[in-house]
């Protein structure tokens, strides 16, 4: 039976088991919306397209799923490139489907007309326009296929409008044809002795984990065989929540874990950075070595040697020099350590691993992080630290970015995978919020909330509608301090004090916004209304915006100054 | 600019032939800042499969690094890394020299001594094929010029591995 390419495409979402689609409509893409009804696909109708993208990145991030979007031609293809280029630095698996205009007309500037491809080439882990519409089933699986293999990422499939018109028989392919796309899963089993027998000898041995520890779902492998070799272990601002940095001490209480050392870099935790500068070994899996981590490359880890594991080969001994490279699935990896250890394992580890473990937790009681608690005003540390103690270690944390994501990385503690989502590699304001409403799409009875900037939360605050008109019940911390505040951080410590561009005087009521949308709207404005407020907000079955208006020109610390080694950090208020 | 350990390296790359698949390889090169010397590109004897030969520099991480961002290419079926195995390579030049009563016979000469072609005459000027390494293609660039070149056109350079003994 022939089908038309709008029902071809339903077909094949239904194949891929696509339960949820988030978008937006427009002329391009009418014929697909018009047999959407027709299908038993959820579609969540966003406000602005670039929210599409992050909420399908968040609810690939959350669940391990592949997310999707649909978007029209032109400027609500554009609109998506943020989303694009968030999920690509972050390996999100995503597929993106834009509406293109007829194919006679491809070139001819026509209305609507924009080259995606061209234009998020950079930015996709492969894209497709689709020019015929006996190619459309294949493009969709293949497209389906790459964005969840290998390294996880986002996938363009351009859609001319008389493509998805046209009619042809469908069968959905068994299998895909990539003969170039073949990534390596099994890591090498010599290489991975070879790191092994360099742990076995280690003193001082690090584990730096990332987001490929959650991405192959590795934290369980992880955890164990951190514990197996008695090394401490620091993630990167992706990889929280990989191993965890709680553990039940026995009595039912939750206490920090013995060898977690928090997140490295430029707002690492000091005992993290230190370790790494002090390390003889460093394992790192599933990292990319961002510049953000290493601070100045040529004093990171100076007496390291590195043992890098990592699916995309690109990553490895790009930024730093790699003295074991181990290409391959970290998972994959990681259970053949830990079969190599358990077959051999170290004698007298608990004994020989003191000094080093005993190092590191001089460390960290002489520079824990902190902040300096008020009476008087809301410490934004504070409220996440509360939060953390209200909404627990299942609850899905989303961020901006700024101040807060950094505070969120450093005071909730995150013990479980999937449960921070984040933008680390590029950075994108205004995607925190949209990513918890497709975190809660996946997960509709967990707790999501987004910690957000008074800043970040205006790039994509449209997306109140979409939460309130799907019964999308997202909770919000909006950490109010009246600026664009990592900038006016660095302004103040590296730019003289000149606040240009910084201050965010004159935003909305926050409270009425989230009133005017339909959502319910909550402040505390002194200390002891941090946690009722909190309570209160968490408690209410709809979206809800908690607004903290905090200390204004509280910084974050530690930090290691632009161009400087790790451990040059600045740890408190010069 | 400071001193760098930069060489050159020709690459081979196969690739499948689809749309796309020339603007993903170059934009690979500009968007990650890697220089491209030269490039061709061709179909090869196998239906869908063009093989493109870059000449490119760089030190050896980058090296290391261009080769292994060529693999990631979906459409890439295989990247030929010729700084690790012997090769042969050849280009060819289309060259219009001047060629007018007193400098023919010269221009003849040295058509003959590096088995160059004439393959367009005209009044004044001669058009020649010449084929050859890089070296032998900058030699008789060296010596035409003295007669006046009008115009170059060259191929870059295509190569191949040489078939092991
Ligand atoms: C889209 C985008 N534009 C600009 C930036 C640069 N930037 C990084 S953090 C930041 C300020 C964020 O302000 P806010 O959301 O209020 O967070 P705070 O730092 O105050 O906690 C800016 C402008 C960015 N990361 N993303
Ligand atoms: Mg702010």
């Amino acid at each position: 039976m022939k089908l038309k390419g709008a029902q071809i495409f339903f077909e094949c979402l239904k194949k891929e088991g696509v339960e949820v689609v988030f978008g937006f409509p427009g002329g391009a893409v009418l014929d697909i919306y018009h047999e959407m009804a027709a299908h038993n696909i959820r579609h969540i109708l966003v406000r602005h397209e670039q929210g599409a993208a992050h909420m399908a990145d968040g609810y690939a991030r959350a669940s391990g799923r592949v997310g999707v979007c649909l978007v029209t031609s032109g400027p609500g293809a554009t609109n998506t490139v943020t989303g694009i280029a968030t999920a690509y630095m972050d390996s999100v698996p995503m597929v993106v489907f834009t509406g293109q205009v007829p194919t006679p007309l491809i070139g001819d500037d026509a209305f609507q007309e924009v080259d995606i491809m061209g234009i998020t080439r950079p930015c996709t882990k492969h894209s497709y326009l689709v020019r015929d519409v006996k190619d459309l089933a294949p493009a969709i699986k293949e497209a389906f296929y790459l964005a969840r293999t290998g390294r996880p990422g986002p996938i363009l499939v351009d859609l001319p409008k008389d493509v998805i018109q046209a009619q042809t028989d469908f069968k959905y392919p068994k299998k895909v044809d990539l003969p170039g796309y073949r990534p390596t899963v099994e890591a090498h089993a010599g290489q991975v002795r070879k790191a092994c027998e360099l742990l076995a000898k280690a003193k001082s041995p690090v584990i730096f984990a990332g987001g490929g520890i959650i991405i192959s779902e590795a934290s369980e492998e992880l955890t164990r065989f951190a514990r197996l070799i008695q090394a401490p272990v620091t993630c990167s601002l992706l990889g929280l929540g990989g191993y965890p940095a709680t553990t039940d001490s026995g009595d039912g209480q939750r206490r920090p874990d013995p060898l977690w050392l928090g997140m490295p870099g430029m707002h690492g935790a000091y005992q993290a950075n230190m370790a790494i500068s002090h390390a003889d070994v460093i394992f790192a899996i599933g990292v990319r070595f961002d510049d953000r981590v290493t601070g100045k490359i040529s004093t990171f880890a100076p007496k390291a040697k590195i043992v890098h594991v990592d699916i995309d080969p690109t990553s490895i001994s790009k930024n730093v020099e790699v003295d074991v490279p181990i290409v391959g699935d970290c998972r994959n990896a990681l259970e053949q350590c830990l079969e190599f250890f358990e077959k051999a394992p170290i004698e007298g580890i608990s004994e020989a691993r003191t000094p080093w473990l005993d190092q590191v937790a001089r460390w960290k009681k002489d520079h824990p992080l902190t902040y300096c608690p008020s009476e008087e005003l809301i410490k934004p540390q504070f409220v996440i630290e509360k939060l953390h103690e209200i909404a627990g270690r299942d609850a899905i944390i989303t961020t901006e970015v700024g101040q807060h994501q950094m505070w969120t990385a450093q005071f909730y503690q995150f013990d479980r995978p999937r449960t921070l989502l984040t933008s680390g590699g590029l950075g994108t304001m205004g995607y925190g919020f949209p990513a918890a409403i497709g975190a809660q799409v996946a997960f509709p009875d967990k707790l999501v909330i987004d910690i957000a900037g008074d800043g970040s939360i205006q790039m994509n605050i449209q997306e109140l509608c979409t939460a309130v008109c799907n019964n999308i019940p997202v909770k919000v911390v909006i950490i109010n301090n009246t600026y664009l505040g990592l900038p006016r951080q660095w302004q103040e410590l590296f730019y003289e004090k000149n606040y240009t561009g910084s201050c965010m005087e004159g935003s909305p009521d926050f409270v009425k916004l989230a009133e005017a949308y339909g959502a319910v709207g909550l402040r505390a404005e002194r200390p002891e209304q941090v946690e009722s407020v909190l309570r209160q907000g968490l408690a209410i079955q709809g979206p809800v915006f908690m607004e903290f208006m905090v200390a204004t020109e509280e910084n974050v610390y530690p930090i290691v100054p632009p161009g400087k080694s790790l451990t040059e950090m600045l740890l408190t208020q010069l | 600019m400071i001193v760098t350990n930069d060489k050159r390296y020709t690459i081979g790359i196969l690739v499948q032939n689809v749309p796309g698949v020339l603007a993903r390889i170059v934009g690979l090169f500009s968007g990650r800042g890697y220089n491209i010397e030269t490039v061709t590109a061709a179909e090869t004897n196998e239906k869908g499969l063009t093989r493109l030969t870059i000449v490119t520099s760089g030190d050896e991480r980058v090296l290391s690094q261009i080769v292994k961002q060529l693999n990631k290419l979906v459409n890439v079926i295989k990247v030929f890394d010729f700084s690790e195995t012997e090769f042969v390579d050849r280009e060819m030049a289309l060259i219009k020299v001047r060629a007018e009563q007193q400098t023919r016979a010269e221009v003849l000469r040295i058509v003959d001594i590096f088995r160059a072609k004439v393959v367009d005459v005209s009044p004044h000027f001669y058009t020649l094929e010449v084929t050859g390494n890089e070296g032998k293609l900058a030699a008789i660039v060296e010596l035409l010029d003295q007669i006046g070149i009008a115009e170059i056109a060259r191929t870059g350079k295509a190569a191949l591995a040489r078939s092991k003994k």
